[in-house]
């Protein structure tokens, strides 16, 4: 069965602990910080399980290539105290389930575009960035078998994620693709770092959406015209699995001539957007969540920001509306890439 | 019968009559599991006095007349059961005044619950009425004559509660009003007049309503719903009291459903919540899931799944996608609350035991009082095997709803039958008496209510 290989010695010999001090959520001071996850890697209980957002930062933090976000997923579920009730956690893991029948599988003998769970949002996938390029999991009603299974690490259920992913891969490997540019960065991390941190193996290349904007983009630069707006980027949790990649929202809205402002909560700094927060079960995670989506919306528009572009539709759909009432508009990055080569995405006034 | 026709023309005009097979067909059946049955005339009457002259014409040539408002009972109660004079009353579809201060509306009996509703939006948008969560085309007054229910009937009660005054054509063609329209005032309230009672719940079989005043109110501008969910079905009961207690939701509804998996064995609340302000809504947020429900999250055994902005009225309707076909009928219980988990056991064994995917539904009605508990069965419209096994899980439903304790909404022919012989003795005399006097001749929708 696969397994997560964590190295406690790294944890041991590590000077900073960055990813527990580092915690936006979590106040604990350097030592402790080792210890606690000294602990963990052994499989004692700690605050930290029951302290833990699952916010994914650590994964970024960590200086040492060890995975502590995975690690601490696995040991709430080995140690039966899941972040949020059970109640919960069962829905997740029905959420994921396939019921309306086998996907059509199409041979594409080359790159692909992978909608996973997001079939729903196909219609993002239009115009001259995308032109050419076959598209998986369109099918709202089968886009369960595309679906990277990651989300359940908010749930500290690593065992759903082991037993359906190799089926998941199975089904996209059926596509007979070379690259898989994957819609998501959460499948971007499942395949990159969650897939070989665990010892699941993954046939194809991934690819990840933002790097195949910015060279689709670097494509067509002759059609873009600079969008000229003052741009803030909602970073999700998923990023942090892939922090090599998160320099393409930066080169993607220089190349745009987007006016990324500045503002405190962003790049490490960035918060979560709240959705898996606000229903922990510890006391007052409903007011927490608001409060840090009040803060982060604060410092929006304390930077100025016009726009407030998104990567993860769940993020989108968590504080769309709440930034659009603040008077910024939420956009997805590639609708933002469209617009500055002339097209206007659906719904733009 | 050609005289029949000729007659209805008379009454109304040429484009709104019709005994022509293909539009009888039309009106033969509804989207449930009742066998459909032709009237022998059409007729879209537009005014009260037309009303008054199909009935008066009906009474004379002692024919059925069906009266029809959007069609969507389910329970075949428009279906002319014995054929005769199929009233569509859609025609009458005219909002006649909205009295802002009063909050009320009055409505002819055509006008639809989508009509009201964008009618309010554009007009009176600081009011609203209670919204069944029907299909857009169900009209107010035949949600109304069913003792329907709506998106407001947490706080205040059955749709049928909500009427402040009737105009009735009886099936003899007398007009009646009830309420305070009844001694000329506006239609501003029900009481205190001397109650009479005699037409809703009665299917049709006592009169057509052609005009009724229905209360509205405040429509506050952040409407939203908010969800919350248990594994235990045994819980769902007091949740639905702590909630009703903090007196801070507007529809409260508690549900489980086989498809999509995701609500499999698991009892979801929606909880509609409204305000005029974001400190309204904080408060009223803070008194609901962190107040009454915070001790369950911190236990475990139940999680807030957030709020959203707007308002998707429920439909029961999408469960008519879980088969080929399109099909779907539900038995609705109006049930003590206390029996929820039973319902729903009951429920999911019954669909189990057909072959079709569970879908339970319980609306909370009257802060707790009772709740209107509905076990959805979808069928396949081009199987009649389908059809066969949802029609004999909605009778055993029928049963198992008296069984409970419940009582059958808007029951179909098969659980008035099972009403009436749970029936006090006394009820149904006076009933009988009721139904004899106001119906002599038995023309309104005959097959229902009958042998009362």
């Amino acid at each position: 069965m696969y397994a997560l290989p964590f190295d406690e010695n790294r944890c041991l010999n590590c000077q900073g602990a960055d990813c527990l001090v580092k915690c936006q959520y979590i106040e604990i001071d350097r030592d402790r910080a080792r210890e606690e996850m000294v602990r963990i890697a052994r499989g004692e209980d700690s605050p930290v399980l029951r302290e833990c957002v699952t916010c994914y930062g650590c994964e970024e933090y960590c200086p040492m290539g060890n995975h502590p976000f995975y690690l601490i997923a696995e040991k709430q579920e080995a140690l039966g105290i899941p972040p949020v009730p059970g109640p919960l956690v069962r829905r997740a893991v029905n959420l994921g389930l396939p019921f309306r029948g086998e996907p059509q599988i199409r041979e594409i003998n080359g790159p692909v575009l992978n909608m996973a769970a997001f079939s729903e949002l196909t219609p993002l996938i239009q115009g001259k960035l995308f032109e050419g390029l076959p598209v998986i999991s369109t099918d709202g009603r089968k886009m369960f078998h595309y679906f990277c299974q990651l989300m359940y690490l908010h749930y500290a259920k690593s065992s759903v994620i082991k037993e359906r992913l190799p089926g998941v891969i199975a089904t996209i490997m059926r596509h007979r693709p070379t690259e898989v540019i994957c819609f998501h960065d959460e499948c971007y991390g499942t395949y990159t770092s969650y897939c070989p941190g665990v010892g699941i193996d993954v046939p194809f290349t991934p690819v990840h959406f933002f790097e195949y904007l910015y060279n689709r983009l670097s494509e067509l630069k002759d059609l873009i015209r600079p969008v000229g707006l003052k741009v803030v980027y909602q970073r999700p949790c998923s990023s942090r699995l892939s922090p090599g990649k998160h320099r393409f929202v930066n080169k993607i809205f220089r190349l745009i001539g987007a006016d990324e402002v500045e503002r405190e909560f962003v790049d490490e700094n960035a918060l979560c957007c709240g959705g898996t927060i606000q229903g922990q079960r510890k006391e007052g995670s409903r007011k927490r969540s608001a409060a840090i989506q009040r803060k982060n919306i604060e410092d929006m528009k304390k930077a100025g920001a016009e726009i407030c572009v998104f990567n993860c539709p769940a993020c989108l759909q968590t504080l769309g509306g709440m930034v659009a009432r603040e008077g910024i508009r939420p956009v997805y990055m590639s609708d933002l890439c469209r617009l500055a080569i002339g097209e206007t995405p659906s719904g733009w006034r | 019968m050609k005289s029949i026709y000729e007659a209805l023309v008379g009454i109304v005009d040429g484009e709104h009559v019709s005994d022509r097979p293909e539009e009888l067909y039309i009106y033969s059946f509804d989207l449930g599991t009742a066998q459909p049955q032709r009237p022998d005339y059409v007729v879209a009457p537009r005014t009260t006095q037309q009303v008054q002259d199909i009935v008066r014409l009906a009474n004379r040539e002692k024919i059925p007349v069906v009266p029809l408002g959007g069609g969507l009972s389910l329970a075949g109660l428009a279906v002319p059961l014995k054929g005769g004079i199929l009233v569509d009353l859609k025609r009458m579809d005219s909002i006649i005044e909205v009295n802002e201060k009063g909050r009320y509306a009055v409505l002819e009996c055509g006008v639809s619950q989508a009509q009201l509703t964008s009618y309010l939006a554009r007009n009176h948008p600081g009011l609203t009425h209670s919204e069944p969560g029907a299909p857009p085309t169900a009209t107010i007054t035949g949600n109304v004559m069913i003792h329907g229910q709506g998106d407001l009937s947490q706080p205040y009660g059955f749709n049928s509660d909500l009427v402040n005054g009737l105009e009735v054509v009886l099936p003899t063609g007398e007009v009646c009003r009830f309420g305070s329209c009844a001694i000329g005032a506006s239609w501003f309230t029900n009481h205190p007049l001397p109650d009479v009672g005699l037409f809703f719940g009665w299917c049709g079989t006592t009169g057509i309503v052609t005009r009724l005043s229905i209360r509205l109110y405040p429509a506050k501008p952040i409407r939203g719903v908010g969800q919350f969910v248990v594994e235990n079905e045994e819980l769902v009961p007091e949740i639905m009291e702590k909630i009703t207690r903090t007196q801070m939701a507007e529809d409260i509804i508690a549900y489980s459903r086989a498809i999509p998996p995701f609500g499999m064995g698991l009892q979801h609340f929606t909880v509609n919540i409204a305000a005029d302000s974001e400190k309204e809504l904080e408060f009223k947020q803070e008194l609901i899931w962190d107040d009454a429900l915070g001790e369950y999250i911190r236990r475990g055994d139940g999680g807030y799944l957030g709020f959203t902005r707007g308002l998707e009225r429920p439909q029961i309707s999408k469960t008519s996608d879980y088969k080929k076909g399109g099909g779907f009928e539900y038995v609705g219980g109006i049930m003590p609350i206390e029996t929820y988990p039973r319902c729903y056991r009951s429920g999911r064994e019954i669909s189990e035991r057909h072959g079709i995917p569970y879908t339970v539904t319980g609306r909370c009605i009257g802060v707790g009082h009772s709740m209107m508990f509905a076990w959805t069965y979808a069928f396949n419209r081009a199987d009649p095997e389908t059809i066969r096994q949802a029609r004999e899980a909605l009778h055993e439903t029928d049963d198992l709803v008296l069984e409970l304790g419940g009582v059958i909404w808007k029951p179909g022919t098969y659980g008035q039958r099972l009403i009436m012989e749970r029936l006090d003795p006394g009820t149904r005399t006076l009933m009988k008496r009721i139904k004899e006097v106001l119906d002599p001749g038995g023309i309104m929708n005959p097959g229902n209510w009958e042998g009362i």
